[in-house]
């Protein structure tokens, strides 16, 4: 790992302060699992990294009437483990709490969940020169591209989103609290996510100025759950994730305003706008669900290497929609 | 696949930075343990004062097992190589480096963390419990004194993050099931594979006895 400089700010306005105009230089540091990860790499060497440690405003969670708002710095622990989180948004804590292990858990941040980079073993790989650092080809689109996307939607890099929070936040029509030197914003996470094309791009469409505080989550009585498929029941990645929510659903009701995400799919979260429209306005079962579990993967163009992701998308649209609307989980059986 | 042909890579290699490395780290060593003064943004009260260590080796402090140990390391020291190699504390073990193995777990404030994943600065204030403290005087603590019982360990590199991450469970929970136990180790590998040893351990240890 390249040397650097830690500082340690107390508040947000502090740590803006310390940001720069570009990405590389300076580094936001959550948890630190990802960050030093790529710098023991030297995929990132930054000369100085801002601790977010320090800044007691990104670890609240508040849970009023119409919205819950949780700080950027609190951990995946603490979000799968947290009551009201558990009852309102079962998606967002069954993923929270899939992540890898419990050590992992108790350290990886939710703003650092949204902001990590891509896991293309191209691209963390030191010796690879891919368009994300300073190269002009994607070795993934003709090399070894198993985990990669099935919906390149369009963009030259095709390493997939590799946030499992990201799609559950967009299915639960969550917004992200962003502040720069001008103040604070609001992101809608549907427009959080951005495909990186070239060096010095990132993951999600904010500036290198500007810190994520916290995530807003309304409360609007959505059903949700979340479901993904891995290789080992822990400590893995998925390789695909179906996050869903609709009004309704349960005990033979009706569906209604379903949402469908799918992660690990595509450069960003996959709405699966078809999937959508074949649940909707139906009462949720095993053939209903499959139906749209097919219907999720219309418009797939997988590469040579990852075809069989059309299957598990089917599959996890389906046990999500299933889970979500109460049923036994026969899989488990 | 080729490599950096496109372009010459930025950044330092390896190679440069071994060489330039304990230079850098001389001159610099000054600004150690400085505060930053920053320009007032427009409309923002300043963000005056901010600490800042290194790039140098910044005198430290680090509360391991309850004893207060001091020494000084450059900010990109992780906390296990600043247990091993800085304060000789060497329970944590280091096998990937990547947080995914869980030999070098440890506790922070209770709860096991991969001491590989996070610098030693900022461990600082936090109470850090080692292996080391599930021996007193020469007695062990129950969790590993069922891994000694049941032979849960071959090569014994991987024992104490498991020991670790298991007493953490039982801390937190007292009357913890196997279930639960299990569920606390899903961040630990075991490469010798001595995983039904293992279980045996930990049904001893919750008071149940174990179906084969």
């Amino acid at each position: 790992m390249k040397n650097f400089s830690y500082y340690r700010p107390a508040t947000v306005e502090q740590a803006v302060s310390l940001l720069e105009n570009r990405f590389g230089n300076t580094e936001l540091l959550g948890g630190g699992t990802d960050l030093h990860d790529l710098q023991k790499e030297y995929v990132s060497q930054p000369a100085r990294v801002v601790s977010l440690g320090g800044i007691a405003q990104l670890q609240t969670v508040q849970v009023a009437e119409k919205s819950v708002t949780i700080g950027a710095g609190r951990t995946l622990a603490s979000i799968s483990e947290h009551p009201q989180l558990r009852q309102l948004f079962p998606a967002l804590a069954t993923a929270a709490g899939e992540i890898a292990g419990p050590q992992l858990r108790n350290m990886a941040t939710l703003g650092g969940n949204l902001c990590q980079r891509n896991r293309c073993w191209y691209f963390r790989d030191e010796h690879s020169n891919c368009l994300l650092k300073s190269g002009s080809t994607c070795f993934a689109l003709d090399g070894e591209n198993k985990y990669h996307s099935v919906f390149t939607q369009g963009s030259r890099c095709v390493a997939v989103t590799p946030s499992t929070i990201g799609p559950v936040l967009i299915a639960l029509g969550a917004s992200v609290e962003v502040q720069n030197a001008a103040g604070k914003r609001l992101v809608e996470i549907g427009r959080f996510f951005k495909a990186p094309n070239a060096n010095g791009e990132r993951e999600h469409a904010l500036a290198s100025n500007d810190v994520v505080v916290a995530v807003q989550i309304p409360v609007q009585g959505l059903t949700n759950a979340h479901y993904e498929v891995r290789q080992k029941l822990s400590s893995d990645w998925p390789i695909v994730q179906a996050a869903v929510s609709f009004q309704g659903g349960r005990n033979g009701e009706k569906a209604t305003d379903v949402k469908i995400v799918l992660g690990q799919v595509a450069p960003v979260p996959h709405v699966a706008q078809a999937a959508m429209r074949a649940i909707e306005n139906q009462s949720i079962t095993e053939q209903t669900a499959a139906a749209a579990g097919q219907a999720a993967t219309q418009g797939a163009k997988p590469l040579s290497q990852n075809a069989y992701k059309l299957k598990l998308i089917e599959v996890a649209v389906k046990r999500a929609l299933l889970l979500a609307s109460g049923a036994r989980p026969y899989w488990l059986a | 696949m080729s490599s950096s042909k496109d372009s010459p890579k930025s950044g330092l290699s390896r190679r440069d930075f071994l060489r330039a490395g304990g230079a850098a780290a001389t001159s610099v060593t000054g600004l150690a343990g400085a505060t930053l003064e920053t320009q007032a943004q427009p409309g923002q009260p300043p963000a005056s004062h901010i600490p800042v260590l290194g790039p140098g080796p910044a005198k430290i402090s680090l509360n391991v097992n309850g004893r207060e140990m001091s020494t000084a390391v450059e900010p990109r020291v992780t906390l296990l190589d600043a247990l091993r190699n800085y304060l000789d504390v060497t329970g944590c073990k280091r096998v990937c480096d990547r947080g995914t193995c869980g030999a070098c777990t440890v506790m922070l404030e209770g709860k096991p963390v991969y001491s590989c994943s996070m610098l030693a600065v900022e461990a600082q204030g936090k109470a850090i419990r080692t292996a080391e403290s599930l021996v007193d005087g020469g007695k062990l603590d129950p969790v590993p004194e069922k891994f000694v019982q049941f032979d849960a360990q071959q090569c014994g590199f991987c024992t104490p993050g498991f020991v670790v991450a298991m007493r953490a469970v039982l801390d937190r929970n007292p009357k913890a099931t196997p279930e639960d136990v299990e569920q606390g180790l899903q961040g630990n590998i075991c490469r010798c594979g001595t995983y039904e040893q293992m279980r045996d351990a930990i049904y001893s240890l919750c008071n149940r006895p174990r179906r084969s």
